[in-house]
């Protein structure tokens, strides 16, 4: 038997799970999902941000298109902050590709054009 | 004199919306003020994500969220002014402001929408016991040079306060390469979300110490140490258990504090948690003159600050469009048992169009327990909560059929055996 608290949004359910992965106390199926993986394959979504060349900012906002796995995020924070950008950039540009080939992308979670 | 149907003071989350939604209720003559070179507020440094889920039913970062908005305000061609301070605000409703274009100049609102949203309790503000030196920062302050301009404030931190930005900090600092060595609470419960004490700090297996404060902060030019003791249920220190920490950067994320000085000369009534005193319509004392969002109430989730600013929208919209009752007769809200507080102060039953929204926050967490409303004495509704805590705000909707009465005072209060 195992507590979680569910991250998967604010509500922030008290999960159970049992030896056989059957979660209670989730207020939605998210979070049944959220605890099973959590056992298995712990991921989460990485935000941070790059270096940009604009005139109107220095750092782009970035996040992780899908959740990679925990174990890999300080290798990612590693890509991340070897990367510059220049601007024009739009939400959702891919600005790393296939980071730590998890086959999935860093993207821009804000446009900044000039 | 120039004159707007609607001006709408901070260009926020609040701000924006709440001019959209005016905008999609009729009213077109708007003017949103910003004091800051962009629109978005707070969001534009809050790059984690979690938010929108119950906006956009996605989850998205704050600069995302912040997008959507600002997209609208562009597509509508809802008027704005950035770099511009709102230096007064009179009961006849003048709004004063300057920029470096136009100078000072005076607008004659019809109807006002106030959303200037917060600010953080400083060193200071908290009597941080101890030297000054270099290296306290607030939470948000260490995050917008951490987001914004690339600069992490220090490699080794202690937080004080589980706030949810001070949460967010401990995780944003930490993958920066900072070690974060603790967040302390005074209360015996976290401030912030559940989800974030998880994703935050036992993700990073940073302890968290409940029932402790900063006893003393050390430091001649550079914070050098952090004396940190636990304190007894009446905030006292106990003796003999002092934990130091060697670090160069202390975090504050201990509260915020609306930001209402702009209404502090209206001669207007403010509740206990210093937001201003409002009626249903989110309508302050001076009619016309509405407020949503973090200066009337701290929320937890940017998705409820915007649901917030469309209820001061509608109230604004009727107000401007001659749809509200004056002189309305009043039920007064009343934080009883277990209860904090109660937005909003005043329900004018005349003027509730289906339901009546009343938020509010208990003082301590509770378990199991029954929550009852009662109108003049006689319980009009009562829900059951298997768990209730602070840091989580309580949004209750309650049909207009419920009040048999249009005068007295609505109670609040949690049951206690």
């Amino acid at each position: 038997m195992k507590e979680l608290i569910c991250i998967i949004c604010p509500r922030g359910c008290h999960l159970v799970v049992d030896e056989n992965l059957n979660v209670s106390g989730n207020n939605c199926p998210r979070g049944e999902i959220y605890a099973k993986n959590e056992l298995t394959n712990p991921t989460r979504t990485l935000t941070s941000t790059v270096k940009i060349i604009s005139k109107k900012a220095c750092r782009l906002p970035v996040k992780s298109e899908k959740p990679i796995a925990k174990n890999l995020l300080f290798n990612a924070m590693d890509e991340i902050n070897k990367v510059t950008t220049k601007s024009p950039v739009r939400i959702g540009d891919i600005v790393i590709k296939n980071i730590c080939n998890t086959g999935i992308n860093i993207i821009a979670c804000k446009t900044i054009l000039e | 004199m120039i004159e707007r149907s609607l001006v709408v003071i901070g260009g926020g989350s609040a701000g924006m919306e709440a001019a959209i939604h005016a905008y999609k209720l009729g009213v077109r003559d708007i003017l949103i003020i910003e004091k800051n070179n962009y629109l978005g507020g707070i969001l534009d440094q809050c790059i984690h994500n979690g938010f929108g889920l119950g906006e956009f039913k996605e989850e998205l970062t704050g600069p995302e969220f912040m997008s959507r908005l600002s997209e609208q305000i562009e597509q509508l061609k809802i008027n704005y002014r950035l770099n511009s301070n709102v230096l007064n605000i009179s009961k006849d409703k003048i709004v004063t402001y300057s920029n470096k274009s136009e100078g000072i100049v005076e607008i004659k609102a019809k109807a006002i929408i106030f959303t200037t949203g917060c600010y953080e309790r400083s060193a200071g503000s908290i009597a941080l016991p101890g030297d000054r030196p270099v290296g306290i920062f607030t939470a948000g302050q260490a995050q917008l040079y951490l987001n914004k301009e690339g600069y992490l404030v220090g490699k080794r931190v202690f937080i004080l306060g589980s706030g949810d930005i001070g949460l967010i900090m401990a995780r944003r600092m930490t993958l920066e390469g900072a070690k974060v060595l603790g967040v302390a609470e005074l209360m015996p419960y976290s401030a912030g979300l559940n989800r974030n004490i998880t994703q935050c700090l036992k993700d990073f297996n940073i302890p968290l110490y409940l029932s402790h404060t900063v006893k003393k902060v050390i430091g001649k030019k550079r914070l050098e140490k952090v004396v940190i003791a636990p304190v007894d249920e009446h905030f006292n220190f106990i003796e003999g258990h002092d934990l130091v920490f060697d670090v160069d950067v202390l975090l504050l994320s201990v509260g915020l504090i609306p930001n209402v000085d702009l209404l502090k000369n209206l001669g207007i009534t403010f509740t206990k948690n210093k937001g201003a005193k409002v009626n249903n319509l989110l309508e302050t004392e001076i009619p016309g003159l509405f407020t949503a969002g973090n200066v009337l109430h701290v929320h937890d989730l940017v998705d409820d600050v915007v649901k917030e600013a469309r209820e001061a929208a509608l109230g604004a919209a009727r107000y401007l469009k001659n749809e509200l009752k004056e002189n309305a007769s009043q039920i007064e809200t009343l934080a009883g048992n277990g209860i904090g507080y109660i937005v909003p102060s005043i329900i004018e039953i005349e003027n509730v169009i289906e339901d009546v929204t009343l938020k509010f926050r208990v003082k301590k967490p509770y378990h199991d327990k029954f929550i009852y409303f009662s109108l003049n004495d006689k319980i009009i509704k009562k829900m059951f909560k298997p768990a209730i805590i602070p840091s989580e705000m309580e949004v209750v909707t309650l049909k207009k059929d419920l009040f048999i009465n249009s005068t007295g005072s609505l109670k609040v209060y949690v049951e206690e055996k």
